[in-house]
């Protein structure tokens, strides 16, 4: 059975395509995470990915953005097809095609927010000049020109999300996941991060997948999908 | 490797624990190896002095001087061997000096030799009576121009001068003429007393690798000849002291691999969430676990550097003959390099660990 949610545009950032996940538990059950799910998203769309606790959501979030191998199915991300890819592969393709912007931020503590956003280069292609103008440019942009010199715990709250919104930009991804990217922050704060991923997000014309379960943030997003025990619902 | 160097910069408050315990196992590994230089070089200075290519001993003497007895037809034999230029007698016998100044129970160990072809560095026999000190016997008390008296029979000897690194079984020694040594010998040691001619051992000067199998060919088994690092080898109790003192290195070496393991296995544990958001934005097992490798190199080389300067400052510290200790930068360098390896095997522990870190980890569980 398909569950489906999907837009038509022209241009995708990702097309999700009957995609399964089950685990084999230790007893040799199978548990289905994610039930023949399709998803498409456009190139600058913002898709509010909304579900409990366990309903599958985060897997989704890291098949798409090649953490995790599908048991089954298509995922074409900025074009490139990564179903068949293998673990080295996908490395690769993490440090060039996705952006990934984590539920507790997790900065590197030690570094300041500039090299945060440096240790994208220095775990990819390793350009050097460039990099440290883009990690720049983005903190510029982001509001934390200031902030540059600042380690994660000099930060607030905040400007700790900020700077993980830089680093998950700083490669110039096809694609965004942004994992419960509100959920420790109070109301007006995550209003205010909302806002700025939206902002960020359309400027930049980079689609996004914000992993949430918090309904009040949806309409900073294109569209909402719902997902239950593992299925898609638009 | 660049973020393991920044971590080890910004946070050396997380790696002094182990700093520490690594620089206190790299003290006591430097002491014992230098402790073992010392002992090992003051027993067998004056064999590593002889300027040759072979020592003789009589063939049931097991290397041993006091044991040997080289007859006059059985030297004959041996400068009878074809490749042989020069064979010179040597005899040693050890006893206790007394020092003018010391106390009259106060007396040092010293190892007198009679000798024919002068060790390196050592200048040719000194007229009767007179013997070249070895410079150890200084902390005795030993002057240029003193005379000191050897054994019960108090046999005097004037000291014209000092030669160094010539120690023997632990003593510092005495470099004289034959007839100095064979009259010291026969009041002293009235048991050990050799007959005219006859000698303790012998230093041959030759060509051939295979000079100490003719040697021995050529007396018909009457002799045992080693070349000098092999004759070393030989004295009683220095390849017993060499083994005891390794294995102990060899354990110490183990616990610090041991250290080493445990502490980069605790701190993987510890970044595991860490390492999970690294490997989602992209990184390599290989390149996270060359950075824990960076750093258990960087943090032994740091413990191996302050042990190091403190073994130094040690051995300026006790006292010259307290204790047989020879601090060397070779010494230093090997217990480092060993150091070194014990601390990549030790991350080695850490490695299936790292390969194990899910980058799915990151975002949470799989839900």
């Amino acid at each position: 059975m398909n569950t489906t949610a999907t837009t038509a545009p022209v241009d995708t950032a990702l097309r999700m395509s009957d995609v399964r996940k089950v685990y084999t538990m230790g007893d040799g059950s199978e548990v289905v995470a994610l039930d023949h799910a399709t998803l498409t998203l456009g190139s600058d769309e913002i898709v509010a990915l909304v579900g409990p606790s366990g309903s599958g959501k985060t897997t989704l979030c890291s098949i798409a953005g090649g953490i995790l191998s599908a048991t089954e199915g298509r995922i074409v991300v900025g074009g490139e097809d990564i179903s068949d890819h293998d673990a080295k592969e996908l490395t690769k393709f993490r440090q060039s095609m996705v952006g990934f912007v984590f539920q507790s931020v997790n900065l590197v503590p030690f570094l300041n927010a500039r090299e945060n956003l440096l240790v994208v280069d220095e775990l990819g292609k390793r350009t050097g000049a460039p990099a440290r103008a883009r990690a720049d440019q983005l903190l510029e942009e982001l509001g934390l020109a200031d902030r540059a010199k600042n380690l994660p715990s000099q930060l607030s709250g905040g400007q700790r999300q900020r700077v993980a919104i830089g680093r998950a930009l700083m490669n110039d991804p096809a694609l965004v996941l942004f994992d419960e990217p509100t959920s420790a922050l109070d109301t007006k704060l995550g209003e205010q991060v909302m806002e700025l991923i939206q902002t960020e997000m359309k400027s930049r014309g980079t689609a996004a997948i914000v992993v949430t379960h918090d309904e009040r943030i949806t309409h900073f997003c294109d569209r909402s999908v719902h997902i239950i025990d593992g299925r898609l619902e638009a | 490797m660049k973020l393991a160097l920044v971590e080890l910069r910004r946070r050396p408050g997380r790696f002094a624990t182990a700093t520490v315990i690594l620089t206190l196992i790299a003290i006591l590994l430097m002491f014992l190896g230098s402790l073992l230089d010392g002992l090992i070089a003051s027993s067998t200075g004056a064999i590593r002095a002889q300027d040759a290519d072979a020592i003789v001993y009589s063939d049931t003497a097991q290397a041993s001087f006091v044991r040997s007895r080289i007859e006059p037809d059985v030297r004959a034999a041996v400068e009878a061997v074809d490749g042989v230029t020069q064979v010179g007698g040597i005899g040693n016998v050890q006893l206790g000096a007394r020092i003018p100044g010391n106390g009259p129970r106060d007396l040092a160990g010293v190892a007198l030799f009679g000798y024919e072809i002068a060790p390196s560095d050592v200048p040719a026999p000194p007229p009767d009576g007179q013997a070249w000190a070895d410079e150890v016997l200084k902390a005795d008390g030993v002057e240029e121009g003193m005379t000191i008296e050897l054994g019960p029979a108090r046999s005097p000897i004037e000291i014209v001068g000092f030669v160094s690194d010539t120690s023997f079984n632990g003593q510092g020694s005495l470099w004289a003429s034959p007839e100095t040594w064979r009259e010291v010998l026969s009041a002293n040691r009235p048991d050990a007393q050799l007959g005219p001619d006859v000698w303790q051992g012998l230093v041959v000067r030759g060509d051939g690798d295979d000079l100490p199998a003719r040697i021995d060919a050529a007396t018909d088994g009457a002799t045992e000849t080693f070349t000098v690092s092999g004759a070393i080898d030989a004295i009683p109790g220095v390849s017993e002291q060499s083994a005891t003192f390794n294995q102990i290195i060899g354990v110490t070496i183990a616990i610090a691999l041991v250290v080493i393991g445990l502490f980069f296995a605790l701190l993987t544990v510890e970044r595991t969430s860490l390492y999970g958001v690294l490997k989602a934005l992209g990184a390599k097992s290989a390149t996270i676990f060359s950075g824990l490798v960076v750093q258990a190199i960087a943090v032994t080389a740091i413990a191996s550097l302050v042990a190091g300067a403190l073994v130094v400052v040690l051995d300026l510290l006790i006292p010259p003959g307290s204790i047989p200790l020879l601090v060397t930068p070779t010494r230093l360098v090997t217990s480092t390099l060993l150091l070194v390896i014990a601390a990549v095997l030790g991350c080695a522990f850490s490695l299936r660990r790292v390969l194990r870190i899910d980058p799915a980890s990151a975002i949470g569980t799989t839900s």
